[in-house]
């Protein structure tokens, strides 16, 4: 599935793109939302891995603009409420990522992203 | 006792391209069951099955730690085979995030010492190296047991990067067979890596004499 948590640890591994190649932008997606249970505790845990900025960016690329454009100090309820939505209730189902840098397209499709390479971009 | 994960959605047709679960597979289960209260103790926010096949394994793992707990994500490199753990997560209720990949390439950047629980069954199977070469461009069945040299061919590849990718109480279990040469994987871990290590579980099984090796930066937290 391929929600913004996973999405948010995908960079481009095409040989020689190394900088530039995260996040990868999302094309033509199309999107379901699921119930997830909420779970404040991993929430929290899972705060220091992310990408503020890039969460951001690709939440807005998929219609979403609930996240504050810094993440704030003072982590409340409310705030871990749309975090949860937002990393773990869109699943982009169809689609694409292309890679800012290079514009490799990496498809996407039942929800599964195919990072797959072919030998000669192999890094 | 959390029971064997629900296969029964897979069908004889995926078993053509998808590995069953078998005597490696279950082993792998009896050791994350039995070292439960240790991984429970790691809080785990990420876990990650490189090769999951079926699923089997990763469902099992998130119904043990709690399906909320941690992100459950999960590679392989057959198309088939990262639709059935997908389909395996569901039917467990345990959300899968899977990735079509050779091992964990497009995620290592930013897993960088961040996986707390890594696990590996791979194709340890002791083939000619064409072989396994071969089946890993095939990314069919064949990838799920051809292991090239020694078994090791494929997983010599990540014992390459799995001190990279473990966070700091992070541990790795290995399935393997004795013609793996588990004392030399062992020594490769620590003398190249200062990743110490221990048999959890072994027997023999179906003709193969199987181990699971579990990696830490050890001591364990308490
Ligand atoms: C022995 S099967 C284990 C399947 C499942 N984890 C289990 O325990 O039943 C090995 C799996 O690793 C996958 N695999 C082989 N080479 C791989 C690679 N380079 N990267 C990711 N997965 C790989 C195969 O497609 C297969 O699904
Ligand atoms: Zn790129």
């Amino acid at each position: 599935m391929v929600r913004l948590i996973t999405h948010n640890l995908l960079a481009c591994h095409v040989r020689g793109c190394n900088s530039n190649n995260f996040p990868l932008q999302f094309q033509d997606v199309q999107i379901g939302l699921r119930e997830a249970e909420f779970n404040p505790d991993f929430l929290r845990g899972f705060l220091p891995k992310i990408e503020w900025n890039a969460l951001v960016d690709s939440a807005r690329q998929l219609g979403d603009t609930s996240l504050p454009a810094e993440q704030p100090v003072m982590i409340d309820d409310d705030f871990l409420k749309t975090l949860h939505h937002v990393l773990l209730e869109i699943h982009v189902e169809e689609g694409a990522m292309v890679c800012p840098n290079c514009k490799h397209v990496y498809p996407i499709s039942n929800g599964i992203p195919n990072m797959l390479l072919a030998d000669h971009e192999i890094g | 006792m959390i029971p064997t994960p629900d296969l029964s959605h897979l069908t004889r047709q995926d078993y053509e391209h998808v590995y069953e679960p078998a005597e490696d597979t279950f082993i792998l289960l009896d050791a994350l069951e039995q070292d439960v209260e240790y991984l429970k103790s790691l809080r785990p926010r990420i876990c990650l099955e490189i090769g999951s096949g079926s699923g089997c394994a990763s469902s099992f793992l998130g119904a043990l730690l709690g399906c909320t707990s941690s992100l459950y994500l999960c590679t392989d490199i057959n198309p088939h085979a990262t639709k059935c753990t997908v389909s395996t997560g569901k039917q467990n209720k345990i959300e899968l995030d899977v990735v079509l990949t050779s091992f964990a390439h497009p995620l290592h950047s930013r897993l960088r010492k961040s996986v707390d629980v890594l696990l590996f069954n791979p194709p340890y199977v002791p083939t000619i190296d064409e072989e396994a070469a071969e089946a890993q461009n095939s990314a069919d069945i064949q990838g799920a047991w051809a292991g090239g040299k020694n078994g090791m061919q494929v997983t010599n590849q990540l014992l390459g990067m799995v001190e990279s990718l473990l966070s700091s109480n992070g541990c790795f279990y290995l399935v393997a067979v004795k013609q793996n040469d588990i004392l030399s994987i062992r020594k490769k871990m620590l003398e190249g890596y200062g990743l110490k290590s221990e048999v959890v579980i072994q027997r023999r099984a179906g003709g193969e004499h199987l181990f699971v090796v579990k990696f830490s930066h050890g001591p364990p937290v308490q």
